[in-house]
């Protein structure tokens, strides 16, 4: 039995040098990654016309804040725009990454979709991923040439891990794009 | 033959020290644990082939010895018998004790199969072995539902958490051969990682009535036990092998004992299960896929004296989590709710991906007892537990193969116990726990600590004592006191530390600024008080009633204070809460018990008052770049649960008998009435079974689970405006779904294969009419049917 006396001794004096043994070091902040904190999406008109830049910006991600939605400039009747997306991620100021880039390169996976309501105008892709599916990464916008609205809300969801092949999804129709939503955001625009 | 020997040993004896057989040797018999004599013992000498007795003071005497060795057989009315032997070489007195305990023999004895309860006049049910084998291919918390009152909450069908009347989590305790379970128990869908096949006999304990584990187990205590040892020269072991249609699944099971008369023990056991996507009666639920081994190792010596004990075990399991509850938003909730089928359904596969869990739980356990004479028993135990959790989410890019999660969770515990029993009608146990945990939660995850570093310190102490009123009446009484410190290290964004007020109420705690995050150390300290006093009494032979009432007080645990973050398959952000203390419930609970020739009832009643009864609830909405997410937060009201178990069984005919089990468990909140989330429905259980044991142990049963729908739940929906269409839409996510009524079967035979070994062949059917359900208690109730129709084989080789 002493054996087993020695070997409790033992374990016991393990457990109390393990539990001594915590040392006070601070844990280091985690360097979150996959965090889009920022969209920033702007509309150039082709020709003459004002730019017009929709942005939305959570920098406390998930967060009591709500993000910060601004909208700078009008749209005009009977224009086509140029849209493009830039995507950030600003939560650490001193660190901002450019998430395009990764949504770039696994476009395939991604895809962005946009609506206009009050029938102001119709978005069509500009881009394609490797499988020739669209990405909207790029996209024009046609505003209508005449409405009695004065505004609407333009929408814009990026989702991924979707369903591309799903009926409706290539033209832009989220209804049957499954997926995970990674962005929605919808923007008051006026039109002029 | 052997007396043949014997003689001539002794001849050879005599021829050798003819010349000193001269020698006396006084002896006095005592009882082990108070000291008094025994008079009329039998005394066997071995060496001379002849008896004799005890006089009255216990004394005895054995004249004109020989030098050489004396063995003395001693024998006395309900006590153990007990050989000693001694080397003769002067005039020897030796006082020799004897036991008289019968129920502590029960321990060690040779012959028994009795596996006693934990407890005197607590709620206890015992499932045994034969029970629990069914459950060998499925998962503790499954098996536990064979108690009426036991339900479980799920995660898909894999991740089960056992429910005992209506209360989970950190308020059940859960004890694996004496070892509380330190494995991340707060998380809804973090499942007991215990191999089930290392279970020979688990008690479930209703409420808090077993102090000597714990004073928190404000819902129950389970108690699972490995096989006993047996005093006596054998090896033996099983295996069980099985395989399911649902799933496509298999699981080995395999055991091997080996014990010595003189108290060694040494035994193994080892357990393999994976399956595939499980599948609904209409579709395939992807990625539900999970894999297990289990190994335990278990050796010692047990004498009744003394003992000491070594145990490992090892647990490891990866649970694919089903595809489709995977969401970023509400919206994707939203449309989970309104389709009938989940959004991802792929081909059957035997691949794990994410979503998924993948734990390793190690212990490691010494222990160690010894009786005293004229005082009681005295236990140690050490034990370590490293509990290693990585959960995967759906990532995209270069995280795509990291854990969102990954926490390591190492707890050392050392407890004394001592029970003291030398007086008859007595018995005191009391005893000390000292145990050190810490959390460590790995930054490369890329994701924010879901729970943060922390170290926690907890000491309790307690004292139980028993009064046996009358021969039919037992009383007993317990009180306990735990201190628990938690000393955490944990981020918070600068923003919620002032959303929540923290910076006016805790602003002591912040260590670090890092701009946008704060880093603090919070540190609190929980007094704890618990009792419990119950009674038991035989009304005749055949029936019983007890009455109990315990205290039990649980501080709030890591994720109840830390939460802080955004729940993927409820899309919802979860807050916990700085501010909470601890809960405090009293419970009282009374049972009846028949048990007849032909017709056995057993009815148990409880009313259990929490106060500062901590659970989530919504608070309001945030608006993030994904959407608008509904905040649930930690909060604390005084609640009530009260509820009635009944199991009964009926022989209609020799072979032919009914049970039912049936468990009605209401709760809600005192002041506003509204009912608690999650109780389980109504719900009854029938079987008819049908044995023919001159027929090979033949048995078919045939059972119905009628699950009623939960009447009785608080209205959590809200409102929400959908991105994609700019409708806004209910979101109903607490609307129950309806009753159902499901039909088993199960039906066995054994078959001596030879003198010592048996095979039972079982075949079991489940949901037999494939039907299609939804459980309340499922978290993924939302997302996709239960399980379908599942067939099961089971081989079980005893040798």
């Amino acid at each position: 039995m002493k054996t087993i006396k020695y070997l409790f001794i033992t374990l016991l004096t393990s457990t109390l040098f393990v539990a001594c043994s915590s040392d006070d070091d601070n844990p280091p902040p985690v360097n979150e990654e996959e965090v889009i904190t920022t969209m920033t999406i702007t509309l150039t008109p082709q020709g003459a016309g004002d730019t017009v830049t929709l942005q939305t910006r959570d920098l406390d991600g998930d967060g009591p804040n709500a993000p910060l939605v601004t909208v700078t400039g009008n749209l005009s009747l009977n224009t086509t725009y140029n849209g493009s997306v830039i995507l950030l991620d600003e939560s650490d100021p001193d660190d901002v990454e450019n998430i395009t880039e990764e949504v770039q390169e696994e476009s395939d996976e991604h895809q962005f979709f946009y609506t206009l309501s009050n029938n102001l105008g119709t978005v069509s892709y500009s881009d394609l991923d490797e499988n020739n599916n669209p990405v909207g990464l790029l996209f024009s916008l046609q505003t209508v040439a005449s409405t009695t609205a004065t505004e609407g809300l333009f929408t814009a969801t990026l989702r991924h891990e979707l369903n591309k092949d799903a009926e409706g999804v290539s033209n832009g129709n989220i209804a049957n794009a499954g997926g995970e939503t990674d962005i929605s955001e919808s923007f008051t625009v006026s039109i002029q | 033959m052997r007396h043949i020997i014997l003689l001539l040993f002794l001849a050879l004896y005599g021829y050798s020290y003819g010349q000193d057989c001269t020698y006396t040797f006084t002896g006095k018999l005592i009882d082990f644990h108070d000291g008094t004599t025994l008079s009329s013992a039998t005394i066997y000498i071995k060496e001379q082939d002849k008896y004799m007795t005890s006089d009255f003071d216990g004394n005895f005497k054995i004249e004109n010895l020989c030098r050489g060795k004396l063995t003395l057989t001693i024998s006395h009315i309900a006590c153990e018998t007990k050989t000693v032997s001694y080397i003769i070489n002067s005039n020897t007195t030796e006082t020799i004790a004897l036991e008289h305990h019968i129920e502590e023999l029960n321990e060690v004895s040779v012959t028994g199969n009795i596996i006693t309860k934990e407890t005197k006049t607590a709620q206890e049910n015992l499932l045994k072995v034969e029970t629990l084998k069914r459950y060998s291919a499925l998962s503790l918390g499954d098996a536990l539902k064979e108690v009426s009152g036991v339900s479980s909450i799920n995660t898909g069908n894999a991740i089960v958490k056992p429910m005992i009347n209506g209360l989970h989590s950190s308020r059940l305790l859960i004890l694996n051969n004496n070892v509380r379970q330190q494995d991340q128990e707060w998380g809804i869908e973090h499942a007991p990682n215990i191999d089930i096949n290392s279970a020979d006999n688990i008690s479930v304990i209703k409420g808090s009535g077993a102090l000597a584990f714990g004073g928190d187990a404000v819902g129950g205590v389970i108690i699972i036990n490995p096989k006993r040892v047996i005093l006596k020269d054998t090896l033996f072991g099983k295996t069980i092998a099985g395989g399911q249609t649902n799933g496509r699944g298999f699981s080995l099971s395999s055991s091997l004992n080996k014990n010595y008369a003189n108290g060694w023990f040494i035994n193994g056991q080892a357990t393999l299960k994976q399956n595939g996507d499980f599948e609904s009666p209409d579709y395939i639920l992807s990625n539900t896929g999970s894999k297990s081994k289990g190994i335990t190792l278990r050796g010692g010596k047990k004498t009744f004296e003394k003992g000491f004990e070594l145990y490992y075990s090892f647990f490891d399991t990866e649970i694919g989590i089903l595809r489709a509850s995977h969401i970023g938003n509400i919206e994707d909730l939203v449309t989970a709710i309104n389709s009938d089928e989940p959004s991802v359904i792929n081909n059957f596969t035997y691949d794990i991906d994410p979503p998924k869990q993948d734990v390793k739980h190690h212990l490691l356990k010494a222990s160690y007892y010894q009786r005293f004479k004229n005082f009681g028993k005295l236990s140690l135990q050490y034990d370590y537990q490293n509990n290693h959790r990585f959960e995967f989410d759906i990532r995209v890019g270069d995280d795509r193969d990291k854990a969102a999660l990954d926490l390591v969770l190492q707890t050392h515990t050392v407890m004394a116990d001592i029970i003291l029993d030398a007086k008859p009608n007595y018995r005191l146990k009391f005893g000390a726990l000292g145990r050190y945990q810490n959390n460590f939660a790995n930054p490369e995850t890329g994701v924010r600590r879901l729970i943060p570093d922390y170290d926690k310190f907890d000491f309790g102490i307690y004292v139980l004592n028993e009064w046996p009123l009358s021969s039919k009446t037992v009383l007993d009484a317990g009180l306990r006191y735990d201190f628990n410190r938690i000393d955490a290290k944990k981020f918070y964004r600068t923003s919620r530390w002032e959303e929540r007020g923290y910076d006016e109420d805790f602003e002591d705690f912040v260590i670090d600024d890092l701009g946008t995050q704060l880093l603090t150390n919070p540190v609190f300290d929980y007094h704890n008080f618990s009792a419990s006093a119950g009674i038991k009494h035989d009304l005749n032979e055949k029936s019983y009633v007890l009455a109990n009432y315990s205290l039990s007080s649980r501080p709030p645990n890591p994720s109840e204070l830390f939460s802080d973050g955004l729940h993927h398959s409820a899309a919802r952000i979860e807050l916990g809460d700085l501010r909470l203390t601890k809960e405090v419930a009293n419970r009282i609970a009374a049972s009846y018990s028949y048990e007849g020739s032909k017709f056995n009832v057993l009815l148990e009643g409880f009313y259990n008052r929490i106060n500062d009864f901590m659970f989530l609830e919504p608070f309001g909405v945030e608006q993030t770049i994904r959407g608008a997410f509904p905040v649930w937060n930690y909060v604390q009201r005084d609640a009530e649960l009260y509820g009635l178990d009944l199991s009964a069984s009926y022989t209609i005919l020799d072979s032919v008998d009914i049970t039912n089990k049936t468990a009605y468990t209401v709760g809600n909140e005192i002041k506003s009435g509204i009912d608690l989330i999650d109780i389980p429905a109504f719900n009854t259980r029938n079987t008819i079974t049908y044995r023919n044991d001159k027929w090979h142990q033949f048995s078919f049963a045939l059972s119905n689970e009628w699950v009623f729908e939960q009447n009785n739940f608080p209205n959590n929906n809200f409102e929400t405006t959908l991105a994609s269409s700019g409708e806004t839409v209910l979101v109903d996510i607490s609307t129950p779904p309806p009753a159902y009524n499901l039909f088993h079967l199960y039906s066995d035979i054994t078959f001596d294969t030879s003198e010592n070994t048996t095979l039972n062949v079982a075949l079991s059917v489940n949901n037999i009419f494939d039907i299609e359900y939804r459980a309340y208690l499922n978290r993924l109730r939302y997302f996709a049917d239960d399980l379908g129709r599942n067939i099961m084989l089971q081989l079980q080789f005893n040798y």
